[in-house]
């Protein structure tokens, strides 16, 4: 084991992944959130200066909530209060010192933190960037330059963001008491919510690089909440359904960092491991016959992963999973994505026949224009399929959507000259 | 005499590691697994995918979510079957447990799998036992 610890880098993944669990039995214990961050920040420098030397706790969460409690406990008042603790320097090389201190964090115990933690970082009354970014900040422990490049802000921009969601949290008095299990499938479900949109915003940011490792950590706090709750299909497929499509990651994006198509996508390219976890993850999920908008959304994906190739894709199975997901979830954007199946099933005209409809409801979408040029464009109707468009482009949300838009425009102009 | 090496490590660090922390440490695996199969001496090695993936068949057939966490067992054997789906899986597993019904049978799907390298593999399987 000693040989293990002098690797700096285990220390760092082992100071990550006990983060989100110290943290929140920090601010349980000090009610504060700038001071549980602290406290935990200080415990980080002592396990730096202390796990090379003496090697590393047996528990390293009850070693720095244990380190980090002892380090911020100033006035004598509280301490005296408190039974005396042995010097951190000691603890390692005690035998079982933090021993009575894990009797106490019961696994049950520590859920119940993180997951306050995670609810108090999707708190109705921020607005979803705000609880994204508070979201890495607190539980992720990203810097606020990390963050403030991932969301293409400054850093002055991006520190006033999150001083301001902590004070409308800290003025929203959160309660602190354990959520009782109604409460808790609530808090669940606006967490799920909260690690998807996260997911969402690396993953239409393109191929840059700081943006696309949003990614990585919304599929590392999916992992935590499926550890924390093994038995929810919902937790299963939301994780399921961002494995998937990080699969295909290797092949979304040319040389150019523009946006390939499903259909053309090399799938050699695609994460074979991250496939495995997530069709792992799926099956188990729809086992418990409770199916939700993420286990369809994740059967879709799965759908795609198992084709070989784009021409073996199952399109009528990936209908029907379109129009479970539209009974569950109405939603405009749903249907113009089932459209698209349908038009693969039915013909284009079937395509423009159903969206026609959600015109109003979308017109300021760009994928909306973007697809109903595409059926018009089909139906050999070029001239309406020029002027959406050039409409989508002008609602286009990132430069790639844009360039990929513009290159079947491009096509087209050539096609006609 | 056959050995196996069961590889135990704190998941949440594991899972933790970035994708570059966690090719390397596959690389530094990767140099040992070369040496052993010039050896002959490496048989089949797994990774398995997340103990969040796992599902546990105990008898007569409950079927229940999440690793193996019972402590009253302990871990005497394993099989690799190779099956479509999870369905599949535990209906194998329901056939081991209808023989065997004092047994746990925890299902986790395999990450990585390496076949047998040893030159004189099925002679030394049979003197195994």
């Amino acid at each position: 084991m000693n040989q293990v610890i002098h690797d700096p880098a285990w220390i760092d993944s082992t100071l990550t992944a006990a983060r989100p669990q110290a943290v929140s039995a920090l601010l349980r214990y000090f009610r504060d959130m700038d001071t549980a961050e602290e406290a935990y920040q200080e415990a980080c420098l002592r396990a730096l200066k202390n796990w090379p030397r003496n090697g590393p706790p047996r528990d390293p969460v009850a070693w720095l909530i244990l380190v980090g409690r002892n380090a911020t406990l100033d006035g004598t008042r509280r301490r005296n209060r408190d039974v005396a603790l042995p010097p951190d320097e000691m603890i390692s090389d005690l035998t079982d010192a933090e021993a009575p201190l894990v009797e106490r964090l019961d696994a049950s115990h520590y859920r119940d933190d993180v997951l306050r933690l995670l609810f108090i970082c999707c708190h109705p009354e921020l607005p979803a960037t705000q609880q994204v970014a508070l979201a890495l900040r607190i539980v992720s422990g990203l810097s606020v330059a990390q963050i403030a490049r991932a969301f293409l802000v400054s850093d002055a921009a991006m520190e006033q963001r999150i001083t301001r969601a902590k004070a409308r949290i800290a003025k929203a008095d959160v309660p602190f008491e354990t959520p009782g299990p109604i409460e808790r499938s609530e808090r669940l479900a606006a967490v799920a919510a909260m690690i998807y949109l996260l997911f969402n915003e690396g993953y239409t940011a393109g191929n840059d690089p700081a943006r696309a490792s949003l990614c990585d950590e919304a599929i590392r706090l999916a992992r935590l909440l499926l550890r924390m709750f093994q038995t929810e299909p919902e937790t299963m497929g939301l994780t399921a359904l961002m494995l998937l499509q990080q699969s295909r990651l290797p092949a979304r994006f040319d040389s150019e960092g523009e946006v390939i198509l499903l259909e053309d996508q090399d799938r050699v390219l695609w994460n074979a491991k991250l496939i495995n976890e997530g069709v792992a993850l799926l099956d188990k999920a729809m086992r418990h016959n409770r199916p939700g908008p993420y286990q369809v959304q994740a059967a879709i994906a799965a759908t795609h992963a198992r084709a070989a190739h784009f021409v073996e894709t199952d399109w009528a199975g990936i209908d029907a999973l379109y129009a479970a997901l539209e009974r569950m979830q109405p939603s405009p954007v749903i249907t113009l994505n089932r459209a698209v199946v349908t038009a693969k099933l039915h013909g284009p005209e079937a395509g423009l026949t159903m969206i026609a409809p959600l015109e109003k409801a979308l017109s300021g979408y760009f994928h909306y224009f973007g697809t109903r040029g595409a059926f018009l464009l089909q139906l050999g109707r070029t001239g309406e399929a020029r002027a959406d468009f050039d409409r989508a482009i002008a609602l286009a949300g990132t430069p790639a959507q844009a360039a990929h838009i513009r290159r079947h425009l491009d096509r087209l102009i050539q096609d006609a000259g | 005499m056959l050995y196996t090496l069961l590889c135990y490590n704190k998941e949440d660090v594991v899972w933790s590691w970035s994708k570059e922390e966690d090719d390397a440490v596959m690389s530094r695996l990767n140099v040992v697994h070369e040496k052993l199969v010039k050896e002959g001496k490496l048989g089949p090695a797994l990774r398995l995918l997340p103990t969040t993936t796992a599902t546990t068949l105990r008898a007569p057939d409950m079927v229940i979510d999440g690793p193996f966490a019972e402590t009253k067992e302990q871990l005497l054997g394993f099989y690799v079957i190779d099956v479509p789906d999870l369905d599949a899986a535990l209906a194998i597993a329901r056939e081991l447990s209808a023989a065997n019904p004092t047994s746990v049978y925890e299902i986790r799907p395999v990450a990585l799998y390496v076949p047998e390298a040893r030159p004189n593999a099925p002679k030394d399987r049979v003197k195994a036992y």
